[in-house]
C-alpha cells in the first residue's frame, strides 16, 4: 500500500514526474492552478508502489509520498 | 502509512521564482537534503551568487551572504576562516562561475580552502535574458551568438569539473545530472560525499550540476530535460575527476 500526493498549487505543470513513474500512473490534468499551470494529476492509485521516483524528479518539491 | 518522502527540513516551505521543469529547483532540494542528513542546518552558511539562485536565503532556512558577481569563493573564503566551524558552501551559475568569477574560483580550489562549491551550469546566462556563457556549447544559439556558437571565434566550452580537478588543492570534483531518476540518485551520491570531504576537514570539494533552462534554451521542460542527457552529457561527461580518497588512502 502506498500513495502520493501531489499539492496542486505548488505544481508548475512541467511534466517531469510523468517521465519517472514507470507505471505511468501520473498524468497532467487539465484544470488551471492559481499559478496559472496546468498540474499533474494521479491516475490510478491502487497501482502506486511508493518508490518516490515522481517526488525525486520534481522541482518544486511538490510531491509527498506515504508507504 | 508513514512519509516516506517530505521537503528537506533545510529548505522553506515556499513556492520558487524558478520557470518551470528548471533543475535549479532540483538541485536546492539535493542540497539541503544533504545538509539535513549531515545535521549541519545550524551551523551552515550559504554564499548566493549572481544569477537565478540569487534568491538562495528565500529558499533555504539557513544564513546566507550574497556575494557579488563571480566572488562567491572569495566570500567564502573569507567566511570559513573567520568560523572554521561552520559548514560553508557557493552556489553559483556558469555564467557567475566561468566568466566573471574565473579568478575566484580557480585561487580558491588551488588554495584548498575548506569549502564546497556547487556549480550549477545551463550552458547560459539565465537570468539575464539567455546569453552565451563559457560553457555554451559549439552551435548553440543564444541572444549573443545568434548563428550559434563559434568554436574558431568564441572558444570551446569550458570543461571547470576536469580544470579544477588538476589542481593540488581540491579534494574531490564530480559532474552530475538529474535529467532522470538515475543520474538523480548518483547526483544525491556525489553531492553527500561534496559535503562529507568538508566536514571531515578534507579540503575544497565541488560538484558542477548539469541544469536545464528550458525558458532561454526556447524549449519546454520535458525537451529541455532532454537536452541534457542527449546534448550536455556527450560533452560534459558526468563523472568523479578527482577523489584524494582514492589518492591517499586512509
Ligand atoms: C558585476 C555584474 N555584472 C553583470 C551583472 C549582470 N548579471 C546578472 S546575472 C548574470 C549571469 C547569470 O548567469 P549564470 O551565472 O549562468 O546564472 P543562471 O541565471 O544561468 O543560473 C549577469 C551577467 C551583474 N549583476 N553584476
Ligand atoms: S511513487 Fe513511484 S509508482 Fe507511485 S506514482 Fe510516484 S513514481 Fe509512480
Ligand atoms: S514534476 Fe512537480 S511541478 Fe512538475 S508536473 Fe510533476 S508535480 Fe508538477
Ligand atoms: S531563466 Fe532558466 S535558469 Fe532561470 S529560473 Fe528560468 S529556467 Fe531556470
Ligand atoms: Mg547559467
Amino acid at each position: 500500500m502506498a500513495r502520493i500526493e501531489i499539492d496542486e498549487s505548488r505544481c508548475k505543470g512541467c511534466g517531469l514526474c510523468t517521465l519517472a513513474c514507470s507505471r505511468k500512473l501520473i498524468v497532467m490534468g487539465s484544470t488551471i492552478n492559481r499559478q496559472g499551470y496546468v498540474s499533474a494529476l494521479m491516475t490510478s492509485r491502487e497501482q502506486c508502489t511508493g518508490c518516490a521516483l515522481c517526488a525525486e524528479m520534481c522541482p518544486d518539491v511538490a510531491i509527498a509520498v506515504y508507504k | 502509512m508513514k512519509q516516506v518522502f517530505q521537503k528537506p527540513v533545510s529548505l522553506k516551505d515556499v513556492q520558487t521564482h524558478f520557470c518551470p521543469g528548471c533543475h535549479h529547483g532540483t538541485y536546492h532540494r539535493l542540497v539541503a537534503e544533504a545538509m539535513d542528513e549531515f545535521g549541519v542546518q545550524g551551523r551552515t552558511i550559504g554564499v548566493a551568487s549572481v544569477g537565478c539562485s540569487v534568491f538562495l536565503y528565500s529558499y533555504f532556512d539557513i544564513d546566507v551572504v550574497e556575494a557579488p558577481h563571480g566572488r562567491a569563493p572569495a566570500v567564502a573564503t573569507g567566511v570559513k576562516r573567520a568560523r572554521p566551524d561552520a559548514f560553508v558552501f557557493t552556489y553559483q551559475g556558469d555564467g557567475d562561475l566561468a566568466a566573471i568569477g574565473t579568478a575566484e574560483i580557480i585561487h580558491a580550489a588551488n588554495r584548498g580552502e575548506d569549502i564546497t562549491v556547487i556549480f550549477v551550469n545551463n550552458t547560459t546566462y539565465g537570468m539575464t535574458g539567455g546569453q552565451m556563457a563559457p560553457t555554451t556549447l559549439v552551435g548553440q544559439r543564444t541572444s549573443t551568438s545568434p548563428f550559434g556558437r563559434n568554436a574558431a571565434k568564441d572558444g570551446s566550452p569550458i570543461r571547470m569539473a576536469e580544470l579544477l580537478s588538476q589542481l593540488e588543492g581540491v579534494a574531490f570534483s564530480a559532474r552530475v545530472a538529474v535529467n532522470n531518476p538515475r543520474n538523480l540518485m548518483d547526483a544525491k551520491k556525489q553531492i553527500r560525499k561534496a559535503f562529507r570531504y568538508q566536514a571531515e576537514g578534507k579540503g575544497f570539494s565541488f560538484i558542477e550540476a548539469l541544469s536545464s533552462c528550458p525558458t532561454n534554451w526556447g524549449m519546454d521542460p520535458l525537451a529541455a530535460n532532454a537536452r541534457v542527457g542527449t546534448e550536455m552529457c556527450g560533452y560534459f561527461p558526468l563523472g568523479v575527476f578527482k577523489d584524494t580518497a582514492n589518492f591517499h588512502a586512509g
